[in-house]
């Protein structure tokens, strides 16, 4: 296939077509409206189906009944979107039929703005929805990224009947790239066990969320955690720069990586032994791996576009045996790659020395930044 | 003991029911709307193709009755969950089966935009004044002056408002196909009830559009009413505030002589 340029929005609309993408709803909300502007022109030229609904509360509804009939479905939305969908992201949880998200994070909290955040990390890594529960997150950090790994979500989803989520913020999906589309394949529904499509010569199916007894959703519960030690063991991925002699070890996702190899990339330059760890799975979140680099560094430096939501992840895997510095901006702000130069220049020359919370040390510097 | 013949079957369970005996209290007119559209599902042999998704209401387990597959939707969403199975499933019947508070106060966003979009799914919209799962509250759908466990004085529309007629409301919009209200207060009021389902379905089956049954209903455990002075006060109450009728026909639908 040849190389073009595309938007990143329509790359990943198109892409999940090429991928069997059966039916797509949403709702338009800056900065992802190009997902649902490509798909409302391109769904119906291939005879699938395709619905703007009235909100996002009906977008993910709709989602989870073409869900519940086995179809290849999925939705995108942004940060205030994703929270109205949440009460159906838990019911889909809970019901265990397989959908892909796609999650154009923008500042907030609140309304916030539309420029490109990490905000909302914490939101759907650690679940987002009530109760129970863990939804898949991969974090590309380049438009080609992205589509290669929208065939990933739709496999994973389906592999373990769970939610995937690509987790980008509104620079991936706005920024044009030379990109390389996957083939168009014909759509194949699988033929699915519990599937909802008429119970013609068939026993009946009955897709719920419900499970009046405590002692059947407390199973429900454990078969989701069961599934989820399954994913965990299985589909950890993550991209590594420089890491073989590093001394400090960066670790950021998507755009904040992005930006972040440059600045490792401009330190190698100086002499200064410094890699990047990039985790791609950031639920389930690459902790071992995170373990073993912090074990063979000098010092970590996690650099996110949020006030520290994947540092609390880095801590807990490194366990306070390696001193952990961290650098954010935040609200739509996105780190210059000097920015973070600085930070390595920084953490170089000090000497490495352990954190209480290394939040509270970039708010210091950060008081200067921003005053 | 005699045996069965045609000539004294006088009652039998509908082929496209379960054997599950229902939850719904005793006197309660769900049981009848329930019956009503498994009827129709077997006179038109739909069941092998039909997917029915329940509300969040005391018809949350309405999946439990019929014999065809289900989905158990989230508090109002069910227009949108059947609104997605359709569009993957065209060829096959899609029903919702939503309370007043489900529908009209939650939902309300969900159905009106089904109904807006011409969505091809029957809705069986059930009023019977108040929230009957949670204990009796105020509805959307609550009568003026009307006493509920969360409008113990009655009713007070200066403070909380008016009582909506969603078939009246949903019927000015250009998608709906078919909208009536019909009662379940007396055989003769669910006959032409049934007629109606037949009809919303057959709607459904030829693919003119949205179609939509209001069933005025019972509650008469939170009413406080035995099943009989319930099936009087609906009579007395619910008809002259929510008259029966046929508030949104296509033409095209007429055309088709269903």
């Amino acid at each position: 296939m040849a190389r073009e340029l595309w938007e990143g929005n329509q790359a990943i609309a198109e892409a999940a077509i090429r991928v069997g993408l059966e039916a797509y709803f949403g709702y338009p909300i800056t900065p992802q409206n190009e997902i649902l502007e490509w798909l409302s022109r391109r769904m119906p030229e291939v005879g699938r189906a395709f619905v703007q609904a009235e909100a996002e509360l009906g977008a993910i509804n709709m989602v989870y009944g073409a869900a519940c009939t086995g179809a290849r479905v999925m939705t995108s939305s942004s940060s205030p979107g994703i929270s109205l969908m949440m009460e159906g992201l838990s019911y889909i949880a809970g019901t265990e039929v397989p959908m892909v998200l796609v999650n154009v994070m923008r500042g907030g909290p609140g309304l916030g703005n539309i420029a490109p955040s990490q905000g909302d990390y914490n939101q759907i890594c650690k679940g987002g929805g009530h109760g129970d529960y863990r939804p898949i997150v991969l974090a590309p950090a380049s438009v080609q990224e992205t589509v290669d790994l929208m065939p990933v979500a739709f496999d994973l989803a389906e592999k373990y009947l769970t939610i995937a989520c690509l987790l980008i913020d509104g620079s991936i999906g706005q920024m044009m790239e030379p990109i390389t589309l996957p083939e168009m394949r014909a759509v194949k529904r699988k033929d699915y066990p519990w599937a909802t499509s008429g119970a013609k010569g068939r026993e009946r199916h009955v897709l719920t969320s419900i499970y009046l007894e405590p002692l059947e959703e407390e199973k429900t519960n454990l078969r989701l955690l069961q599934r989820w030690e399954q994913i965990t063991a299985n589909e950890i991925r993550y991209k590594e720069y420089f890491l073989e002699d590093a001394e400090i070890v960066v670790i950021g996702f998507g755009t904040a990586g992005r930006v972040a190899l440059s600045a490792v990339r401009a330190a190698r330059e100086q002499g200064i032994k410094v890699g990047l760890f990039r985790p791609v799975s950031v639920s389930p979140y690459p902790y071992q791996r995170v373990a073993e680099l912090a074990a063979k560094a000098k010092s970590l430096l996690v650099v996110e576009m949020n006030t520290g939501q994947m540092l609390d992840d880095v801590r807990l895997a490194v366990n306070g045996r390696t001193p952990i510095e961290f650098y954010g901006r935040l609200g739509g702000v996105v780190p210059f790659p000097d920015e973070i130069l600085g930070e390595i220049q920084r953490v170089a020359k000090g000497g490495f020395k352990m954190d209480e919370n290394p939040v509270h040390s970039w708010m210091q510097r950060m008081a200067a930044v921003t005053k | 003991m005699a045996t069965m013949t045609p000539e004294n079957l006088v009652y039998e369970r509908p082929q496209s029911f379960t054997a599950a005996p229902t939850h719904y209290c005793p006197g309660c007119t769900h049981g009848v709307a329930h019956r009503l559209v498994a009827e129709v599902l077997d006179e038109m042999n739909l069941a092998e193709r039909t997917i029915g998704v329940a509300p969040v209401g005391c018809a949350v387990f309405a999946y439990n009755y019929y014999e065809t597959d289900f989905v158990e939707a989230p508090h109002g969403r069910a227009p949108a969950m059947a609104t997605g199975i359709k569009r993957v499933l065209p060829d096959n019947i899609v029903f919702t089966y939503q309370g007043d508070g489900d529908l009209a106060s939650i939902g309300m966003g969900e159905i009106v935009h089904a109904a807006a979009r011409g969505e091809n799914i029957t809705v069986i919209f059930i009023n019977n004044a108040n929230y009957g799962m949670t204990g009796g509250q105020m509805a959307p759908t609550t009568l003026p002056g009307m006493k509920t466990s969360s409008s113990p004085t009655g009713r007070d529309v200066e403070t909380q408002g008016y009582p909506i007629r969603v078939a009246e409301m949903l019927a000015t919009l250009d998608g709906a196909g078919y909208v009536v209200r019909r009662s379940l207060h007396d055989p003769k009021n669910i006959r032409l009830a049934k007629k109606a389902i037949r009809t919303a379905f057959e709607v459904q089956d030829r693919k003119m559009g949205f179609s939509l049954v209001e069933l005025l209903s019972t509650c008469p455990s939170n009413w406080n009413l035995t099943p009989v002075e319930s099936l009087t006060w609906l009579e007395e109450h619910m008809l002259p505030f929510y008259p029966l009728g046929d508030y949104k026909i296509a033409p095209a639908i007429t055309a088709a002589k269903i």
